[in-house]
């Protein structure tokens, strides 16, 4: 999709100058963001938070590592390691990848994408960010005062009766991050349904577009029970109330159906985005079209419906019929056909494409393999019989690692590397790009097959000592775990670096055929000088010229490497 | 960047433009946005009763005994008085919408009124329930009595479940009447200042769909609550 009218179609000079007037400079200070709605402020806005979130939960990663470099438990305590681990989860679950590429690349995205000068809601999207931030203080004070343990789970009545740490502050946090999720969801959704520029049909939606509408759905179905299941589990635990106790008439089984009644499609939330991004990055670098464009689109919907009848498959061994338990392991094997369908369709649009193999690419194909790695591994989990031997093992861990990690996060850093010529104005330098993205993709792996085999092998998650025969699996992961640390830090440097340093990017450096690259880089405030009006199928390239300044700096890529 | 104060009074076209926020290319588009954004948000209300209702599903079925027993010891009279006002508040409601869209100020700023007495209404009867299950002894965690005559204290103790939903249920029900109140006033303070016109209504419409739907939840938990057993009374 791309319009005619918005801005000439021309070859964009080979030494582009950043622009007079953009967003970033639109105003000065504190203030001017503290209370802004422009949505590519909030979007950077929210990257600042996450990254912050990030690293938070980093530290976590990096001391339950070390202490798992040695069987004996000798660099934390049980409780200290119970505490580290459900931190981790949480931080990471609620507060770094729900939020993540929505709130970021869809934040300032997804107005540009449909030719609108911002959400539909603007100032519930500043509310977002600050219900985030908040709920982000109340759980960081739980990890202050003392933390939580009992996993990210939160499961009863062991969270709601044995627990000495901070669980309710802790579910509050949530609680009220949650509704940040909400609103960003809605906001969404009323976007791409009224928002979008004269011509901007449904079959021209980018597929981000279509994979945050789905996100946005789920977001709006799931969070709701999340919250008011947590708000039980704080009831529970405050009032000494046995909604979910067994020994006073509740049932534990009720609390783990709710709680994966969001938790499950939560995973959708994570991941959808992702193949959004995915699919951006490799039309873009192979130019064209993607590949059965209505499937890829249509699987993400198909996706969001048959991710909420699957939740149970997390409760095979807790006791539900097995009439149940069938029907679960069934849907569960259903939903990973549109996931397949977009993996193929991925495949077969890079197939005879003119592909450049830029850093956003290499992310993209690295998000390829690490998703169908953790794809398949899930269906060996949904297979009744091998979950109860490999349930609660590391192979759980591995599986959702492949995915959330290897997945989410590859596909995050391929869209910021990708978008932020828009964001910024500049080009981030190649070489340093491919180099994360390698250290990454490697680190990963280091870190997270060992589990698989660990798991296999009879190896529990959420302990802190092991046997001594796991000992090289478990030293493998702890090296790849360092290498994996080096590859995030590397682009929050050059990045930043690059803000200031890095040759200005013009318009349109891919030569990609989205609407938001027919606006100047960074882009005004109100996005477009004029409503765009789109006279053009999605991902049409012909006429559109091929990358200027990204053939330059490739040269100066290669002239590097070798 | 949003620019809805500072309204001059002039014709109904320079009215709407005060309103019209920067986002949108005309007023109805940023109506038709407005209303689309509160029917999903009422969508996500749904979802988040529907956790309770789900557990109400469950412990039901599993007890049917202790709900029936939970439910008779509730104030039936009062419950129904309540589903009454509750209705009659809906209805003046739809007709403050009806009295904002014809631009009847006067009309608009009583009916809303009258809404939140009645609304207000049904919080007092409500804070009369709560107390009696005070006196009588029906407040889990605080002075639930397990020697009811009649329930063993195997069967008291499921009860004591039927009572927690009750009052989580009812609670969150009456935590939404509350901000529905606190909405409403702001409605009525707008109102008296002529805010609303035929050309431009939409908070009162808005806030008429979610007091609506906080009455609909209660037309599902009145029966849910209080009738269970009734017919064999
Ligand atoms: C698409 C993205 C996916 C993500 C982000 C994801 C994430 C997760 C997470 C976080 C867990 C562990 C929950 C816990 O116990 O703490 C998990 C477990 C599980 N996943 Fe996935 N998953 C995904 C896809 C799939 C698919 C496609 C299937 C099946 C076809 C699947 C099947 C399972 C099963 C059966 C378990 C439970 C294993 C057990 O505890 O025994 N997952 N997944
Ligand atoms: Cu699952």
């Amino acid at each position: 999709m791309s319009t005619l009218t918005a801005q000439p179609l021309s070859p964009q000079p080979l030494a582009p100058e950043l622009p007079a007037n953009h967003y970033l400079n639109e105003s000065h200070g504190l203030k001017s963001w503290l209370l802004t709605t422009d949505h590519k402020r909030i979007a950077l806005l929210y990257m600042a938070s996450i990254t912050l979130m990030f690293a938070i939960g980093g530290i976590f990663a990096m001391l339950m590592r070390l202490e798992l470099l040695t069987p004996p438990a000798d660099l934390v305590s049980d409780d200290t390691y119970n505490k580290l681990f459900t931190m981790h989860g949480i931080i990471m679950v609620w507060f770094f990848l729900i939020p993540s590429i929505p709130t970021t690349l869809g934040n300032f995205l997804v107005p540009m994408m449909i030719g609108a000068k911002d959400l539909a809601f603007p100032k519930l999207n500043l509310m977002s960010w600050y219900l985030f931030n908040i709920g982000a203080v109340v759980t960081i004070y739980a990890i202050l005062s003392g933390g939580v343990d009992g996993g990210w789970t939160f499961y009863t009545p062991l969270s709601t009766g044995y627990l000495n740490s901070h669980v309710v502050a802790a579910a509050t946090g949530i609680f009220i991050a949650g509704f940040s999720s909400i609103l960003t969801g809605l906001n969404f959704i009323v976007t791409t349904h009224r928002m979008r520029a004269p011509g901007m049909t449904w079959k021209r939606l980018p597929l981000f577009m279509w994979s945050n509408y789905a996100t946005s759905v789920i977001l709006v179905l799931a969070t709701p029970v999340l919250a008011i299941t947590l708000a039980l589990v704080a009831v529970e635990r405050l009032l000494h109330f046995g909604i979910f106790n067994p020994a006073l008439g509740g049932d534990p089984v009720l609390f783990q159906h709710l709680f994966w009644f969001y938790s499950h499609p939560a995973v959708y939330i994570m991941i959808l985005p992702a193949m959004g991004v995915i699919s951006e990055l490799i039309s873009t670098f192979s130019r064209k079209r993607p590949f059965g464009y209505a499937y890829i689109a249509g699987s993400s919907i198909a996706i969001a419906a048959f991710g909420f009848v699957v939740w149970a498959h997390h409760m095979f061994v807790a006791g539900i019929s097995v009439y149940a338990a069938l029907v679960f392991s069934l849907m569960s094997y259903a939903v990973s056909l549109p996931s397949a369908v977009k993996v193929f369709n991925w495949t077969a649009t890079l197939y005879k494409g003119s592909i450049s193999y830029r850093t956003p690419l290499l992310y993209a194909l690295g998000f390829l393999g690490l998703f169908t790695v953790g794809g398949m591994t899930g269906l060996f989990l949904a297979a009744l019989g091998l979950d109860v031997h490999i349930h609660d093992t590391y192979f759980v861990v591995a599986h959702f690692h492949y995915i959330m990690v290897g997945g989410t996060i590859m596909a995050y850093l391929g869209g910021i590397h990708y978008w932020w010529p828009k964001i910024s104005g500049r080009m981030y330098p190649e070489v340093w790009g491919r180099l994360s993205a390698l250290l990454i993709f490697v680190g990963f792996n280091l870190t997270f097959f060992p589990q698989f085999i660990l798991g296999y092998l009879g190896m529990p998650r959420r302990y802190h000592a092991y046997p001594p025969e796991f000992q090289v699996w478990h030293v493998l992961s702890t090296a790849g775990a360092s290498i994996l640390g080096v590859g995030y830090l590397l682009p929050l440097i050059y990045l930043t670096w690059s803000y200031k340093n890095s040759p200005v990017a013009g318009p349109n450096p891919w030569g990609a055929s989205g609407l938001e690259w027919q606006t100047q880089s960074p882009p005004i405030t109100h996005n477009f000088v004029t409503t765009p009006i789109v006279t053009r199928e999605a991902y049409d390239y012909t006429g559109i010229p091929a990358p200027a300044l990204a053939v330059r700096s490739e040269e100066e890529a290669s002239t590097y490497v070798s | 960047m949003s620019h809805s104060a500072g309204h001059a009074p002039g014709s109904a076209v320079a009215e709407l433009d005060n309103h019209l926020e920067m986002q949108f290319d005309d007023a109805e588009q940023q109506k038709e946005t407005s209303s689309f954004g509160m029917w999903v948000f009422l969508v996500t209300e749904v979802m988040f009763f529907g956790g309770l209702f789900m557990a109400y599903l469950v412990y039901r079925s599993q007890y049917p005994q202790a709900f029936a027993i939970g439910s008779s010891q509730l104030n039936f009279k009062l419950g129904t008085a309540n589903t009454v006002v509750l209705i009659f508040s809906s209805l003046t409601m739809a007709l403050a919408v009806r009295a904002a869209q014809l631009g009847q100020k006067k009309a608009l700023v009583w009916l809303l009124i009258a809404t939140m007495i009645l609304g207000a209404a049904f919080l007092g009867f409500k804070g009369i329930e709560y107390h009696e299950h005070i006196l009588e002894g029906h407040v889990p965690g605080a002075n639930f009595r397990y020697d009811t005559p009649g329930v063993s204290f195997a069967v008291a103790k499921e009860v004591v479940l039927f009572n927690i939903l009750y009052f989580c249920m009812t609670g969150l029900h009456a935590f939404h009447m509350i901000v529905g109140l606190g909405l409403m006033l702001w409605l009525v303070i707008k109102a008296q200042k002529g805010a609303f016109t035929p050309a431009y209504n939409t908070p009162v419409e808005l806030i008429g769909l979610y007091w609506h739907f906080v009455d609909l939840v209660w037309i599902y938990l009145y029966p849910l609550l209080y009738l269970i057993d009734r017919y064999h009374k």
